[in-house]
């Protein structure tokens, strides 16, 4: 690819650290034994490395490593708890094996799979976030039946960033004695995590989002207070505890857990340089433009995320204009679906903003000039498009959008 | 999603962006779509006689809603009316090779065209 866009879309997928690759890279060739293998040194080496990443992981997430079950991501790991809690124990043979509270602004992988449960009657409870993307402990506490099996709450939002009250929910949890899964993916590298302190019984994350390889992942199982057990969701060799089957992808958990252990190391490094990006981009894009709003708590948003919305601008046109930048858009016209991000329209920012929202990321590997360049870009493609813009025309003579008859189509 | 070259260039310059009388009597005007559906399209013609002279547009809206407005205004301008009536979204289609998640973009702008005639016509028989 010549002249390739700068990339600002940390939130969807980071590159590999080079010193992560340079860990991993033995093991697709001379370390190649299988982890499983007891009876020769092959197996012995294989089986160290994926040690010594199970307690980089453990270490990354304040837990223990009998805790880590390596998955092949986030998603299988979601699915995996999900499903493995319901049919560990849920009621058998019961028309409603039980019920799940999760959030509307889950990702899919989440909301998916709870609606897959809902197919063999178990009853999801979807509460809506509020303004800023976030849920209260109170408000998971109303939610809460006799039958509640699980609560899946996101530590953070992936398209907006904001952080939950993940302790106060925990702390719900333990208190009602129901089982706390929350999806960190989007929060391990970001914020400090402690399982401990936060009273989250299951947490996922991927290798991916913290500068480490793809199609590698870890579930913590919490072991003591309480010991959570699951049921299997593929048949096979018994791996992982008998909890997830499947030769051990070696080199990619050997990534895995020097992502992590380089995550815990330089977590206050990235996040000043994260902030310092971001606070530098917001500020040139507010002194520049007027009616551009941030998408998701200002005050309880992770770092490296500045999820904001151009008003009279739509988010797909707005990302042809800023062709030199690698982001995201929560406009429909970005997905086959036609409909607006799921989060956006969960928080009730309304049809008009998700329509006219993009995603910047700020992570590890960019720069100050990245952020002047991204900025740039964007002043000028959205002030092309408001000259272009109907609504923009009308704002500026001074009719109120919400009192139009628009002939919806 | 990679766009045709078409839609690229009425992307990149855009023709007949604009605003026109709305009031006047030579000037018809559509406004169609709408902002919570992600797209709004003001199609604007001024006609004299029968034949419309000039065409203005603004939309909010994907690229292909821009294509397709900035299109239907290159079309219009110099047919008469009912020329102008019989440009169908599919001819939009084709010239711009728009996928078919993006046909909704060439309906809008076919209906910006017929309700932008409708208003002119509207206007020139109404009585004073």
């Amino acid at each position: 690819m010549k002249n390739k866009p700068i990339y600002l879309d940390y939130q969807a997928t980071t590159p590999c650290d080079p010193r992560v690759f340079a860990i991993m890279a033995p093991y697709f060739t001379e370390v190649f034994g299988n982890a499983a293998s007891r009876s020769h040194a092959y197996g012995w080496e294989a089986e160290d490395a994926v040690s010594k990443a199970r307690a980089q992981v453990a270490n990354a997430l304040g837990a223990t490593e009998k805790e880590i079950i390596f998955t092949s991501g986030s998603t299988e790991a979601i699915n995996l708890a999900l499903k493995g809690v319901v049919d560990m124990y849920g009621k058998k043979d019961a028309a409603c094996p039980g019920h799940i509270v999760t959030s509307l602004a889950e990702h899919k992988a989440v909301l998916d799979t709870c609606k897959h449960l809902e197919t063999q009657g178990v009853e999801v409870t979807y509460l809506k976030p509020d303004r800023t993307g976030r849920h209260s402990a109170a408000q998971v506490a109303e939610a809460l039946r006799d039958d509640t099996l699980l609560v899946a709450i996101m530590w953070v939002n992936n398209e907006v960033g904001s952080i939950n009250p993940i302790e106060d929910i925990g702390k719900l949890c333990k208190e009602r004695g129901v089982l706390f899964f929350s999806d960190a993916t989007q929060a391990v590298g970001k914020i400090p995590i402690d399982v401990e302190a936060a009273g989250v019984d299951l947490l996922c994350l991927s290798g991916h989002k913290v500068y480490g390889p793809k199609g590698v992942g870890a579930l913590y199982v919490r072991r003591r207070k309480p010991r959570v057990r699951l049921v299997a969701q593929m048949d096979g060799g018994g791996h992982e505890r008998g909890m997830r089957s499947g030769t051990l992808n070696v080199p990619a958990i050997v990534g895995l857990g020097a992502a992590c252990e380089l995550a815990v190391q330089e977590l206050d490094k990235d996040r000043a340089h994260s902030r310092a990006l971001r606070d530098r981009f917001e500020k040139i894009i507010f002194e520049n433009l007027d009616h551009v709003h941030i998408n998701g708590d200002p005050e309880h948003r992770v770092d490296l995320c500045s999820n904001l919305s151009f008003s009279y601008v739509e988010g797909e046109s707005l990302i042809m204009g800023i062709s030199g930048l690698a982001v995201s858009s929560g406009s429909a016209c970005t997905s086959a679906s036609l409909e607006p991000s799921h989060v956006l329209m969960s928080m009730g920012v309304g049809d008009e903003l998700a329509h006219s929202s993009i995603r910047f990321g700020f992570g590890r590997f960019a720069t100050d000039s990245d952020v002047d360049e991204a900025a740039k870009e964007t002043i000028a493609a959205v002030k092309k498009l408001r000259e272009l813009s109907p609504l923009y025309e009308m704002v500026q003579e001074g009719i109120d959008l919400s009192t139009v008859t628009w002939t919806a189509h | 999603m990679a766009y045709s070259d078409k839609v690229l260039d009425h992307y990149n310059h855009p023709r007949n962006v604009g605003s026109m009388d709305k009031n006047s009597k030579e000037v018809g005007t559509g406004v169609v779509g709408a902002p919570e559906c992600g797209d709004v399209m003001k199609l604007q013609i001024q006609v004299e006689g029968d034949t419309i002279v000039d065409a203005k547009f603004k939309t909010f809206g994907c690229g292909s809603a821009i294509a397709s407005s900035s299109l239907a205004t290159e079309w219009v301008k110099g047919r008469t009316l009912d020329e102008a009536l019989k440009i169908s979204n599919t001819d939009i289609v084709a010239e711009l090779s728009l996928p078919p998640v993006k046909i909704h973009c060439s309906v809008l702008a076919e209906d910006a065209i017929k309700a932008a005639i409708e208003d002119f016509k509207r206007k020139r028989d109404s009585k004073e």
